[in-house]
């Protein structure tokens, strides 16, 4: 459920695990006894398919189902990363076969599924237990297929925060206190850059403001209702004022200096969050949680998370239920019950993804939300008023595409290569072109 | 006795004749049969391969070649708009395709020659008398028997910028740390690395079982007439090994065309662009770009035959350059 562009967390197993479904093993000796004694009525089995650590089994959130519904056994198969899972998906969907009863779609790849899919999938808004209004309204539209028919249900969002290391802010002399960093950038992307440009003057060498140009740009686009497609679903990054200034503003980071020039989720990453050389990250809710595992025990009490210049969001995910499958009813009444309010403040409250349901922010699960790592910071509080303050944003069919390569060609080269935006812009838009046209 | 056989003599006569032209008949059969059996059998035996290829190998092919005529998007594969030949004659104009044929070359190079010229060395130096030999042989497999993926995530740590090995021992020794993610030829000299530490053994091996096909009588011979070591393995292992290193050649060639998971890996997982100026997407990472994250199938199938046409190119070269050298 870390719904994130990418991901990594095991990278270790990544390419092994590439085309190998890891199922999850049942307790030893449950499946027996069960069997064996009561002899009575078959169970059924109920698989979900999901990418990376997913969260729902994490959570304890598939016991908790089939403790309630003795009848019903879930399996979960995941695929480390989306770019491998997704092509996945949409070959079974070709086919009709090989496919999860309900299966995870990333919320760069929804507007693709809604688009080429919705005649595949169930409308869930008709499962039982399914509730429209509980569901942030955006969230809900972006599920929702051009016939009407609801084919996905929205598990999390990512609505960002921007976390930062006290530590090194207290060494360069800016305030430590998350209201006062909040404030030093309130309602404007530009004062984000002044303060890292103040940061920077003070700090020394070696360490550098934010991770990488590239993750300034995604929390920025994702302030912006339109991004990459118009409103009529129409290609229209190249001339969005939006994307361009996003684009150009994160440049500055790096022409600046305050970049350390790494590219998000790879391994140079994660030794970057482990040597504490960036002092801020733009962080979704679901980073939260990558973070502590990356900046391990050592960074516990030195990081912080504050409110975001602007509400913005990066990610999320959605559950579908394909037709091909014989028990679709049953996996309809699952989805349905593992995207309810009550079970996504659970898993807010165990994995740190933030609900998508609107409902479930009131509940003390979310509201009263503290996390420990990031020296007791009221999540709950900080990324619900995030959530609210998301535009609706306009997605479209190749946003992954279009994003992807934003980043990884454009943004990465002014970062990494030292070219200059307008080269960077340049080489970003070929390559979108290139992946584009059919 | 007599009275006997002549009683049993008609019995016996009357029952010869059908006997006879039973035998004759069987004995046709069976003799028809075993040429069946010579015949056919054999196809018979190697037929389940050829069968699996037809199914696996051929079948895929061709209706990758037909794919590769068709706008078909993996969103949607059912759906096949004729384009004919629109996919291939794009590609000349495409310079991303150029890039990574240019790269999937120079890194071709870059981890070939390298490979087979250590291979046969240290072949040379395995085939020598020596202890523990059986445990230097496995050892010089072990690379081999390693996952592409573990190996690679190694290596990327290794050429980390920031924190890499690799850069450490060089500012040792007084040099700048090398950017070996976005240096072009950087790039491809480290994932070159990864393919010649993996491939290098494997290699070996072959060299040195040929090696040992090797009459002894030459180098006895040879040592007569006062051939050092090394001119013996310039002039007698060398030219005796001419069909092997042809062959290792060729399989090495056909792997570097279709280098793909040490460039893919090399990204630090982070996508099928082979680096932020795709300074080391190769073919194979180019062909997986467009069909299974930009899903254009047709475009992906084109490049996948334009792959399978410069092998046949490559080994069409090799023959006749075979024949001009012999």
């Amino acid at each position: 459920m870390r719904a994130r562009r990418r991901l990594v967390t095991a990278v270790g197993a990544m390419g092994a695990t590439a085309l190998l479904l890891a199922g999850c093993s049942q307790d030893p000796g449950e499946a027996p006894a069960q069997g064996g004694s009561t002899g009575g009525k078959a169970k059924t089995t109920l698989t979900v398919g999901v990418f990376g650590a997913f969260g729902l089994q994490e959570a304890g959130l598939y016991d908790e189902y089939m403790a309630q519904n003795p009848g019903v056994r879930i399996e979960q198969t995941s695929i480390e990363r989306n770019e491998n899972y997704y092509p996945q998906l949409l070959t079974h969907l070709g086919t009709g076969s090989g496919l999860a009863d309900i299966q995870a779609v990333e919320v760069n790849n929804i507007a693709e599924v809604t688009a080429t899919q919705a005649d595949k999938l169930v409308d869930l808004a008709k499962a039982p237990g399914v509730d429209k209004g509980a569901y942030l309204p955006w969230k809900w539209a972006q599920g929702t297929a051009k016939n009407g028919a609801t084919v996905a249900l929205g598990t999390d969002i990512g609505p960002q925060g921007i976390c930062y290391r006290k530590d090194l802010f207290a060494a360069a002399g800016l305030p430590t206190d998350r209201a006062a960093v909040g404030a030093l950038w309130a309602g404007d992307w530009n004062k984000y850059l002044e303060t890292g440009k103040a940061y920077k003057a003070k700090a020394g060498a070696g360490k550098a403001f934010v991770d990488s140009a590239s993750g300034v740009m995604a929390a920025v686009t994702g302030s912006s209702a339109e991004r990459f497609y118009d409103a009529q679903g129409k290609v229209a990054y190249k001339t969005n004022p939006a994307v361009r200034g996003a684009f150009d503003l994160a440049a500055s980071f790096a022409v600046e200096g305050l970049s350390a020039k790494l590219q998000q989720f790879t391994p140079a990453w994660d030794q970057g969050f482990s040597n504490g050389n960036f002092a801020t990250v733009s962080c979704p809710a679901w980073m939260l949680g990558y973070i502590q595992d990356k900046a391990g025990p050592a960074g516990k009490d030195k990081w912080d998370v504050a409110q975001a210049p602007k509400p913005s969001n990066w990610g999320g995910s959605f559950l579908v239920v394909p037709k091909a499958g014989k028990k679709a009813e049953e996996a309809a009444k699952l989805a349905a019950w593992l995207t309810a309010p009550a079970q996504q403040a659970k898993l807010f409250e165990k994995r740190g993804s933030f609900p998508s349901a609107s409902a479930a922010y009131s509940l003390p699960a979310v509201s009263g939300a503290k996390h420990a790592y990031f020296g007791g910071a009221p999540i709950g509080e900080i990324f619900a008023r995030a959530a609210e303050g998301v535009p609706v944003t306009v997605i479209g069919p190749k946003d992954l595409v279009i994003a992807q390569n934003l980043a990884d060609i454009g943004m990465l080269q002014v970062d990494q290569k030292g070219r200059t935006p307008q080269e960077g812009w340049d080489a970003a838009v070929k390559a979108i072109d290139n992946a584009l046209e059919q | 006795m007599t009275d006997e056989t002549a009683v049993l003599a008609p019995s016996a006569a009357g029952s010869e004749r059908p006997a006879a032209e039973g035998g004759d008949r069987r004995q046709l059969w069976r003799s028809r049969r075993y040429r069946w059996d010579l015949r056919w059998s054999p196809y018979g035996f190697v037929a389940p391969f050829f069968l699996f290829f037809a199914a696996f190998g051929l079948f895929p092919l061709l209706y990758t070649g037909w794919a590769a005529l068709h706008q078909v998007e993996l969103t949607d594969p059912d759906a096949m708009t004729w384009v004919g030949l629109r996919n291939f004659t794009r590609l000349w104009d495409d310079a991303f395709f150029w890039n990574a044929l240019r790269n999937t070359f120079t890194i071709g190079l870059l981890s070939t020659v390298p490979q087979l010229a250590i291979a046969l060395g240290l072949a040379h130096l395995l085939n020598y008398k020596m202890r523990g030999s059986a445990f230097f042989r496995v050892a010089v497999l072990t690379p081999y028997a390693t996952s592409v993926a573990a190996a690679t995530l190694v290596f990327v740590l290794l050429f980390g910028r920031d924190y890499g090995m690799v850069n450490w021992v060089l500012s040792t020794v007084g040099f700048g740390p090398v950017d070996w993610q976005n240096g072009p030829f950087a790039s491809q000299v480290a994932v070159s690395t990864i393919v010649v530490w993996r491939w290098t053994g494997y290699n070996a091996l072959i060299y040195l079982a040929a090696m040992q096909a090797v009459s002894a009588d030459l180098y006895e011979s040879a040592e007569l007439d006062g051939a050092s070591r090394w001119q013996q393995f310039v002039h007698v292992t060398v030219p005796s090994l001419r069909p092997t290193i042809f062959f290792t050649c060729v399989v090495s060639t056909i792997g570097a065309t279709q280098l793909f998971g040490e460039p893919l890996l090399f990204n630090g997982g982070a996508g099928a662009t082979g680096g932020s100026d795709h300074q080391f997407q190769t073919l194979g990472l180019y062909l997986y770009e467009q069909g299974w994250v930009n899903l254009h199938l047709g475009r992906a199938s084109a490049i996948a035959w334009a792959m399978f046409l410069i092998l046949l190119l490559i080994a069409g070269l090799a023959r006749l350059l075979r024949r001009v050298s012999r």
